[in-house]
């Protein structure tokens, strides 16, 4: 935009190969936040991705994580492979953010790698460092599945509606709701995590429904007890998936009136 | 012991965010001036759910509550500071007109820009002396088609089109500048949703509601407001990029906060 913003560039690229790590793990977020798309800074990213300067004390890879969630924002999908590789990562949290990256990417080149994680979870080598009890970042690799539209998960997604972390039962039902015809069903799931008790919980269901733009859910949306801007976002979703090229309907009428409120 | 002292009672009892949360509904369900100092409170405890329900109990109560509400904008919980804007947006209080000018087009808050941007649609003009008023409209005119074509966040911009839409029918003389603003955004806002809500506002406008004006039931320093209206105007000329640039400062300290 102007020169100001250049230098800025410039300073990020150079911060991803200097020696202060926290200024590495800031840049990689910068580059991602500003969706830098310059060759030079997707290349210094995807070579962050195979740091290993940057450890936590738990063995985990803080620059690999921030370099994967950039490469997803920036959106080339050059860097498929690369983010593919990340998926057998040692840290659970690069594991997460490769899985999120690749679903903004929307290439389907990795859904054999997300199947396979999820049908043998425990392939990865070394488990989660920091979640011991989770062997995989399902809800991120479920998502990922539903955004990809692969029909051929809709069994193993399946199995996880029953398991035991919240968070990851509703990431199912979000995906099936966007696998299968069984909308109305799906959605009622998500709808009623929005009266879940923990906070937490409620705001990540809101993302969800946003994601889908299930329109049985927008009163309940905008019922939820949780950030005006939370639900703002959730029905922007919700009212960009069903808008007619000329906008108006009594439906997207209704969904407006909703957010008009909570402005 | 009345029934009030009795929910403000409880509203200091509260020992979780919900009980909290619950208790201050329940007092602003009241519509009460003696809530209003309890609410106030409330604002400043980090605590969001217990926040809105306080927003919404001032925004109920109106006009009464305002004196309290700018009263602290003068204090540096900025949280706090936060919430009693989007309180004052709510009301439509002529006093809170200056705030709100400030506030929708430089906050670094995203919820506070979009508050302040609505609010500035729903001032009670009918209140304004003639001579003020039209100095006035012009300065939300300008404001609100800043925010509609500057911010770059979707829901400030949404915003600033339900503003817009609620501030014509007070002032007609500016429909033909707003409707070529919106035409252009319809083909080029890049979020769908911002142009949906131009086609709304649009349709909407083709009747355009009554204006029902309510009684001026509070004491209202116009010199006051024109003052800092006058200065406003003044700072700007000085620095004419002024809430653009300050945005990008705050922005770059939140970010270098994380």
């Amino acid at each position: 935009m102007n020169t100001g913003e250049q230098l800025t560039i410039e300073q990020a690229i150079a911060n991803l190969a200097g020696d202060d790590l926290g200024l590495r793990l800031y840049s990689a977020w910068w580059l991602g936040r500003f969706r830098v798309r310059e060759e030079r800074a997707i290349q210094a990213l995807v070579q962050a991705l195979q740091d290993e300067d940057d450890r936590t004390p738990n063995g985990g890879y803080p620059l690999r994580r921030n370099a994967a969630r950039a490469l997803g924002k920036v959106g080339d999908g050059r860097v498929v492979p690369h983010l593919m590789e990340c998926l057998y990562c040692e840290d659970f949290y690069v594991r997460e953010a490769a899985a999120q990256a690749l679903e903004m990417l929307k290439d389907p080149a990795c859904v054999p790698s997300l199947l396979q994680l999820l049908a043998e979870p425990e392939s990865v080598p070394h488990p989660a460092p920091e979640l011991p009890y989770l062997a995989q970042p399902f809800d991120a690799i479920i998502e990922a599945l539903g955004t990809l539209g692969a029909k051929e998960a809709v069994g193993l997604i399946s199995s996880y509606l029953e398991h035991e972390v919240p968070r990851i039962r509703f990431a199912a039902a979000r995906a099936l709701y966007q696998l299968t015809t069984d909308r109305e069903r799906y959605g009622e799931i998500l709808i009623a995590g929005l009266r879940s008790p923990d906070l937490q919980l409620r705001r990540a269901v809101l993302a969800d429904i946003g994601a889908i733009g299930y329109l049985g859910a927008a009163q309940p949306v905008a019922d939820t007890l949780a950030e005006n801007s939370l639900k703002l976002l959730a029905l922007k979703g919700i009212l960009e998936q069903n808008l007619p090229p000329d906008y108006l309907t009594a439906d997207t009428i209704g969904v407006m009136n909703l957010m008009d409120s909570l402005l | 012991m009345t029934d009030i002292d009795e929910l403000i009672r409880a509203l200091d009892r509260a020992d979780s965010a919900d009980s909290l949360t619950e208790a201050v509904k329940a007092l602003a369900q009241t519509r009460s001036v003696k809530a209003i100092p309890h609410l106030m409170q409330v604002l400043s405890f980090n605590n969001p759910g217990a926040a809105v329900a306080a927003v919404d109990g001032l925004i109920q109560i109106g006009v009464e509550a305002v004196p309290y509400l700018l009263s602290q904008l003068d204090r540096h919980n900025y949280t706090a500071r936060a919430w009693a804007i989007r309180a004052l947006a709510g009301i439509g209080d002529p006093r809170g007109l200056v705030t709100l000018l400030g506030a929708s087009t430089a906050d670094f808050s995203v919820s506070v820009r979009r508050a302040s941007a609505r609010g500035l649609g729903l001032l009670k003009w009918y209140w304004f002396p003639p001579q003020l008023r039209e100095i006035a409209q012009l300065e939300v005119l300008e404001a609100l088609l800043f925010v509609l074509e500057q911010d770059e966040e979707w829901v400030v911009r949404y915003s600033a089109v339900t503003g817009l839409e609620a501030f014509l029918p007070h002032y007609p003389p500016a429909t033909a500048r707003v409707q070529a603003c919106w035409q252009h955004l319809l083909l080029h806002d890049p979020v769908p949703a911002v142009r949906a809500r131009i086609a709304y506002a649009q349709q909407n406008l083709l009747t355009p509601p009554a204006i029902q004006p309510e009684p001026l039931t509070a004491t209202i320093d116009w010199e006051e407001i024109l003052a800092r209206l006058s200065a406003r105007k003044r700072q700007e000329r000085l620095r004419p990029s002024d809430p653009a640039n300050y945005r990008q400062l705050a922005k770059t300290i939140v970010c270098q906060d994380l």
